[in-house]
């Protein structure tokens, strides 16, 4: 008996260690990133990157606020583009999936179909770029970040799942009672929806805030850089800062500190989310498991 | 079909828009929104056969003489067969790698009891979920860049020499699958662990009481009903080997040639002919050739899934 519940303690023990060690992989490299951006230049160039910095430095950060206008021009586009985008995209996502929902919707098959294909069958890159380019003109504007995400046919199926669920009587007895089919829509299926939508407007915002193939693909000006792309091309080029008045009056003769700044705009980059996730992070685990009940 | 059925359905067709317009009319945004980004590219794949001119569109410009004129470069480099052998290997190491970690994770999950322990490891091994690849790039360069990177440290500090990895392609197919297993092991288990909280209690009850081991059970309960899961999204996964995330390569390799040999794939290929060379017909020939394996790749896969486990397919 002493035995067995020894084995048991054992197995207990063995389950947990593996799985707290590779928790703790998973969030390693975000502590060396954040422990780098607070590090002293020097030191990072001496001792490399450091999970608790030997040298306490806010100068990377400083710098950073010195360049104030770029990094706030980038996070006003990554949140214009992910507040609208994920409204828009929400409601276009709902409104298609709900005629899919309804039996007394004959053709719901064929805007199944539709939607089905497409997640099935894409023409690539290349003809997709110049729909947007030479069709769509949706070149260097925030429309260009915005508009190609605007309905993706996973979330519509997510919805429509959920949509399926309810029952019909529902609006039925609605519509008897002289409701028309936007009041039904709007007031009655899309609150008893919340926990679809609110997961989906996760999905759609995760995208967007993420989202850099857009930014590559179809922004070439500046000030319309979300700040994936900010980041990117800090990590690519750091020479923006040592042309910049500020930080070049600032650092005279000094180092600049382009590893720091470097972890610190991907510190800032990542905080909004990660800032957000213990709230989020429960509606996310469910919405993964309404998508795995395949309607 | 006689014509008075034909002429019975044409006025049903009428009928049934015009009884539930409303409904037909919302559906209409999402509708144009797909026409244009999926429908209209598929379409347009035809311009790998023109010789594509930015004024006259896709479907204005000439045709090309002879008509695989685009396609004469692409089967004979060197780079196509490379990108399609990195793409298609590249894939199969991620799905095989994460495929068995994120089962491996749900199966020993599904053994801790403590609820507070469990919550806390689901949010440490999701959150790399919600990162971008360019953030992941950073993370990266901070382990394996030559001078300050964790790993460089970490050999010297065992006394061995440090490797330029950013010059090191033969290392690069794992270093990215241990990348694509960090960001979606997480979430991959999701799915995994709502299968095994289905499972009937029971069946752990009867298999303590005749002394199976948890490691046991593990292996002749959990991991049984995990099969059929597993087997779909891995031929699901099959169905999309020729698309590489590029995200993932662009952010992560981004232009560093020396790494090409074992990292450049079908898409970041594609992007470098169309966006920095510049050369459309090569880029279009070799996006048509993409999508045409993957075409075929996606019915067959769909239809062993169907084949395997009925209405499992994605149609």
């Amino acid at each position: 008996m002493t035995s067995k519940l020894g084995a048991i303690r054992y197995s207990d023990l063995v389950i947990y260690a593996i799985v707290l060690a590779f928790s703790l992989l998973c969030l390693l490299p975000f502590l060396m990133v954040i422990g780098g951006s607070f590090t002293d230049e020097l030191e990072i160039q001496a001792h490399g990157y450091q999970l608790i910095p030997g040298q306490f430095s806010l100068e990377a950060y400083h710098i950073l606020f010195v360049q104030w206008k770029v990094l706030v021009n980038g996070y006003k586009i990554s949140t214009i583009v992910t507040i609208v985008g994920t409204a828009a995209s929400v409601m276009i996502c709902a409104m298609l999936a709900y005629p899919m929902s309804l039996r007394r919707v004959k053709y719901r098959r064929f805007l199944s179909v539709y939607a089905m294909l497409t997640l099935l069958f894409s023409g690539g890159m290349v003809p997709w770029y110049i729909v947007c380019v030479n069709y769509l003109h949706l070149k260097d504007s925030i429309a260009a970040l915005i508009i190609p995400y605007l309905c993706s046919a996973f979330n519509v199926f997510l919805i429509r799942n959920y949509f399926q669920s309810l029952p019909e009587e529902l609006s039925e007895s609605a519509k008897i009672d002289g409701a028309g089919e936007a009041t039904i829509f709007f007031k009655i299926v899309m609150r008893l929806s919340t926990p679809v939508i609110a997961t989906v407007s996760l999905f759609i915002a995760l995208t967007y805030w993420n989202d850099w193939y857009l930014g590559v693909m179809l922004i070439d000006s500046s000030d319309l850089q979300p700040l994936q792309l900010l980041l990117r091309s800090i990590v690519s080029n750091i020479m923006f800062l040592k042309t910049s008045d500020a930080a070049a009056r600032m650092l005279s003769g000094s180092l600049v500190p382009s590893e720091g700044i470097k972890l610190a705009t991907c510190v800032l980059t990542i905080g909004p989310m990660v800032f957000l996730y213990p709230f989020v992070q429960r509606y996310f685990v469910k919405g993964i498991m309404i998508g795995a009940v395949k309607g | 079909m006689d014509a008075g059925r034909q002429r019975g359905k044409t006025k049903g067709i009428a009928f049934e828009l015009n009884k539930n317009a409303f409904l037909y009319l919302m559906a209409v945004p999402g509708l144009i929104v797909l026409f244009f980004f999926n429908y209209l590219p598929m379409a347009g794949v035809l311009i790998a056969f023109k010789n594509f001119d930015f004024g006259k569109g896709i479907f204005g410009s000439e045709w090309t003489k002879p008509i695989f004129n685009n396609f004469n470069f692409l089967f004979t480099s060197d780079t196509t067969f490379r990108a399609t052998r990195n793409t298609i290997l590249l894939n199969l190491l991620f799905i095989a790698s994460s495929t068995v970690v994120a089962v491996g994770l749900a199966l020993l999950l599904n053994e801790v009891r403590k609820k507070t322990f469990k919550k806390l490891v689901q949010s440490f091994t999701l959150l790399p979920f919600f990162v971008s690849w360019i953030v992941v790039s950073v993370f990266a360069y901070s382990i394996f860049a030559f001078d300050q990177g964790m790993l460089n440290q970490l050999l010297q500090w065992l006394g061995l020499s440090k490797v330029n990895w950013y010059n090191t392609p033969q290392a690069w197919p794992i270093i990215l699958t241990l990348i694509m297993v960090w960001k979606s092991a997480g979430y991959n288990s999701i799915l995994y662990i709502a299968t095994l909280s289905g499972v009937d209690t029971s069946y752990y009850e009867a298999a303590e009481i005749d002394g199976a081991t948890r490691f046991q059970q593990m292996r002749y309960i959990s991991l049984p009903m995990l099969k059929p899961t597993i087997i779909i999204l891995t031929l699901l996964a099959i169905g999309r080997i020729m698309n590489a995330d590029f995200g993932m390569f662009y952010g992560i390799i981004g232009d560093n040639p020396n790494l090409y040999a074992t990292t450049d794939v079908l898409d970041t290929f594609i992007f470098r002919n169309l966006r920095v060379l510049g050369d459309v017909g090569m880029a279009s020939a070799a996006s048509f050739y993409q999508s045409v394996i993957a075409f075929i790749l996606v019915l067959a896969c769909n239809r062993w899934a169907n084949k395997y486990q009925n209405g499992s397919g994605l149609f």
